[in-house]
């Protein structure tokens, strides 16, 4: 079975093919209703951005969770490896001069 | 009827995703019918209620249009329909928002949100089948071919519904072709297909006179309200 694509589209608006007959992948992330950080609700698979869009907000967002949906190919996403968790995230624990716990706030000053 | 032959889809869709938008768009079109016959009941002022009047009437007594009970096919032509027929339904929903019938205009409001939402996602299908492989194209335009025959029949108006258009309570289905058609035509130019010439139209649908598929979706979908009269769960 020959499969002559005749659509178009670059690899930011179609995604690349996770695997051959694989429709590519999205991971989603959804804004609650209230307003507050979009949250990675999942993935869905889907041809291009457009479909990736409604395939989310069939699959995440049909009862009311989401009032905003974002999608972004899958590889577009560049996260840390469980390796990197020593060198990016350890240091900061065992040195309390890194953090500003010494100064005093002065009143009326708010703190997060 | 729509709402039943697209829960057939329900754990056959080809991916995933689609399994779940196919099945959302029936739920849906049988809360838009709940509504519309629940409505329908009380007019008819006989103590029918939705459950009544969709159980409990006969195939002649169905008047859907004929589109509506065809077996789904592959996915292509479930697609193609469901384009053809929400394209439709969108404008006719639009068009009952300012009916004169309080009631009425309220589903319409209602229903037209969830219209826009299935053109706009078998529209995108049409084209990406359409504008896809040898393959997709080729059972798309198959598909196209095959229900143009269908759609005649959602513009017909009867004597009834002329009645209803003149005291501004309904919408003149006559007067839905224009604005169908430029849809139904971007969205066919924009997959590639070619949009089949108009030759014979079915028609029967509204009359009662249905094909031979929707005794037998009936008797499926009638069949335990029918064994269990007044059951409750």
């Amino acid at each position: 079975m020959t499969k002559k694509a005749r659509g178009s589209g670059d690899a930011a608006t179609t995604g690349a093919p996770a695997a051959a007959g694989q429709l590519a992948l999205w991971e989603v992330f959804t804004q609650p209703p209230g307003g507050g950080p979009h949250a990675h609700a999942g993935s869905v698979h889907a041809p291009d951005k457009e479909m990736a869009l409604q395939a989310a907000r069939d699959v995440y967002a049909r009862r009311g969770e989401a009032v905003s949906i974002w999608v972004v190919p899958s590889e577009q996403i560049t996260a840390s490896t469980p390796e990197d968790m020593g060198p990016f995230f350890d240091p900061g624990n065992d040195k309390a001069y890194r953090h500003p716990q010494f100064y005093k706030v002065p009143r009326g000053v708010k703190v997060f | 009827m729509l709402g039943h032959r697209l829960s057939e889809w329900c754990g056959h869709g080809p991916i995933l995703e689609e399994d779940i938008a196919l099945t959302n768009i029936a739920l849906d079109l049988v809360g838009e019918a709940n509504l519309v016959l629940q409505r329908a009941g009380r007019v008819e002022g006989k103590g029918r209620d939705q459950d009544a009047l969709a159980f409990l009437r006969t195939d002649r007594e169905y008047r859907n249009a004929m589109m509506v009970e065809l077996p789904n096919g592959d996915f292509g032509y479930t697609i193609v329909r469901q384009f053809l027929f929400s394209a439709y339904a969108m404008h006719q929903w639009e068009a009952l928002s300012s009916s004169k019938d309080a009631d009425l205009a309220g589903i319409a409001a209602k229903a037209l949100k969830e219209s826009r939402y299935h053109v706009r996602h078998s529209a995108e299908w049409v084209v990406r089948l359409g504008d896809g492989t040898d393959e997709s194209h080729g059972r798309a335009q198959d598909a196209l071919d095959d229900l143009w025959r269908y759609t005649g029949e959602l513009f017909i108006t009867d004597e009834v519904e002329q009645s209803l258009v003149t005291q501004k309570l309904a919408v003149d289905p006559a007067s839905l072709m224009a604005p169908w058609r430029r849809d139904v035509a971007d969205v066919v130019a924009r997959a590639t297909l070619r949009l089949p010439p108009d030759g014979y139209m079915q028609r029967g649908g509204r009359a009662g006179l249905h094909t031979e598929h929707l005794g037998i979706m009936l008797a499926e979908m009638q069949v335990v309200s029918r064994a269990f009269p007044g059951a409750r769960w």
